[in-house]
């Protein structure tokens, strides 16, 4: 039988059954084909059920129109000549991913209480493509939010900027903040294991995330202690890009890449740290 | 090269461990287990609940990095070469590892591009994979809708599409239905027969360990207490009309009452209210 024969022998005299992997370029095909997979699979299950994306379009829907239009009839927050339905209209975009990924690690939770996540830690599957593939999978989900925030600032009249080019840097964006904060859940469900407690601190650090950024007043009016904390919230360099991609004004290339480079560094960390924690879910 | 070969024979020893250890703080799950399997084989690891069955399954399955010792699945060391472990195993968890959210035929897909099948085959593979499982039907429908024997249907068929050289599987047919049992004992054996894949299982049914396992290991405190094949370990204890479950009682009997954590309980009562 050919499956016996196959490196079927014990102790070091055995040649092991050669490895299928050639070299570095199959080797990343295949990482990213299992990315694929992984980002393929959580999509499926939206598609079985997308309630959830649609009752995560409530909270965006009662910022813009609760907050956002009584913040700008009585002009508090100074944003120049901007109108501040304008102004806030990315940064609820940016909200929106924040809370649409936040809260996503709990899912590994769930998992491991079923069992679901040692079959794929016991399958040949790097781990960072695991984590990854999740991330990508929460980006999905941000853009379900991208369309619902793009829908209701056009009927609020919000001035949008339908470049194609700047709509393509908003996707990316979406996605990227999406995979950062998703990824950050899950370290974090990887190092509190229960459900409980992950969803005390996912709610401890949502709102000092969301406060403590550009996404609905400008970081000039903030003390300087806020600034500081400000300047290293991944969300703030998320809402500076959506912000300048998505109305167009002011739009500097170099701020931009400044943004995306802060949120790629900050991303690929955070996936390297997930793919080192995750074995220890199943532990 | 022809030598070498000739040592080697005749027994194919598919996976064997050597002192394996593994230790949570003062505790140790698993004492310097020393055991080998042949190629072919059922083998059995039977013992109360806290006996260290699930740990040393973890252990194999390179989800859990031992404390000490050594330990080779076909041919690969489990620290050393786990990568190449996962390629050649395929692991049924206890608990319900199947997704209720995808339908099977997703469930299998997923897996059959983490394993690399050839996107040409992948199809075929999957539907023939359906349909030694009888889920040929259901294939489309989303698994919470599955009764408990058929989702450990579909969870061997997920572990086994890629054709495994040996195959874990941590309690098989805890919480099902006796009919239910039957028919995953059948496909079990029907497995090892067509594909002559080495299964190694934990179990603490005696009745499971005697319809299946060629040879079984009765562990103790994360020792074994005795090793063999179901009729030598009832012939150890003087035979006539002895069970396995005599010998059970007789190599663990006495953690029968204190074996088992509260997690661990709980999980099982989970695991078997949701199969139910």
């Amino acid at each position: 039988m050919k499956l016996q024969e196959r490196g079927a022998r014990f102790g070091g005299l055995a040649s092991p059954a050669p490895s299928r992997r050639a070299g570095p370029l199959t080797g990343l095909v295949l990482f990213v084909a299992k990315t694929l997979a992984i980002a393929d699979m959580e999509v499926r299950k939206l598609r079985h059920d997308p309630t959830e994306l649609l009752t995560r379009s409530v909270q965006p829907a009662l910022w813009l129109l609760i907050f956002g239009e009584i913040f700008t009839h009585i002009r508090a927050i100074p944003t120049g000549s901007m109108p501040y339905l304008d102004y806030m209209a990315p940064g609820i975009l940016a909200q929106s991913v924040l809370f649409i990924a936040i809260f996503s690690g709990i899912a590994i939770i769930w998992e491991r209480d079923l069992g679901i996540v040692h079959k794929f830690l016991a399958s040949p599957t790097p781990r960072t493509a695991l984590v990854l593939g999740k991330a990508l999978a929460a980006g999905v989900r941000g853009l379900s939010q991208a369309i619902i925030v793009y829908l209701l600032a056009w009927v609020l009249g919000v001035h949008l900027n339908w470049n194609p080019l700047a709509l393509v840097g908003v996707v990316g964006f979406v996605l990227l903040g999406a995979a950062c904060f998703s990824t950050f859940s899950l370290i974090i469900a990887c190092l509190v294991k229960t459900r409980e407690r992950f969803m005390g601190i996912g709610q401890i650090l949502t709102m000092p995330l969301f406060f403590a950024s550009n996404a609905i007043y400008p970081i000039a009016i903030m003390p300087a202690w806020l600034q500081a904390i400000a300047l290293v919230n991944p969300l703030t360099y998320e809402v500076d890009g959506l912000r300048a991609l998505m109305l167009g004004s002011g739009l500097s290339l170099s701020v931009l890449a400044l943004d995306f480079v802060v949120l790629l560094v900050a991303t690929t960390v955070l996936i390297y740290i997930g793919g080192w924690l995750y074995p220890r879910v199943a532990v | 090269m022809q030598a070498l070969q000739h040592k080697q024979a005749p027994a194919r020893v598919t996976l064997a461990t050597e002192g394996l250890t593994r230790r949570f703080g003062a505790l140790t799950a698993v004492d310097a287990l020393t055991l080998s399997v042949e190629a072919g084989e059922v083998f059995g690891l039977l013992g109360p609940n806290g006996a260290g069955k699930s740990t040393v399954i973890k252990m194999l399955t390179t989800l859990l990095p031992p404390t000490a010792g050594r330990a080779h699945v076909a041919g690969f060391d489990i620290v050393r070469q786990a990568a190449e472990v996962r390629r050649v195993i395929g692991y049924v968890p206890q608990l319900l590892s199947a997704d209720g959210t995808l339908t099977g035929y997703e469930n299998l897909l997923v897996f059959a591009r983490l394993y690399e099948l050839p996107r040409h085959e992948r199809d075929q593979r999957i539907h023939e994979a359906l349909a030694f499982m009888n889920l040929a039907d259901v294939a489309d429908h989303l698994v919470n809708t599955y009764s408990g024997g058929m989702i450990r249907r579909l969870e061997i068929a997920q572990a086994t599409l890629h054709q495994p050289q040996v195959l874990f599987l941590d309690e098989p047919t805890v919480g099902l239905d006796p009919l239910a049992r039957e028919v995953v004992w059948d496909h079990l054996e029907l497995l090892r027969a067509e594909m002559g894949t080495t299964i190694f299982l934990t179990t603490h049914y005696m009745d499971e360990a005697e319809r299946l396992c060629t040879r079984v290991a009765i562990m103790h405190l994360g020792k074994v207490a005795a090793i063999g094949t179901p009729n030598d370990l009832k012939a150890s204890l003087g035979g006539g009309e002895v069970t396995l479950d005599d010998v059970f009682v007789h190599y663990a009997g006495d953690t029968l009452e204190s074996g088992g954590s509260y997690r661990e309980t709980a999980r099982t009562r989970r695991t078997v209210r949701r199969l139910g």
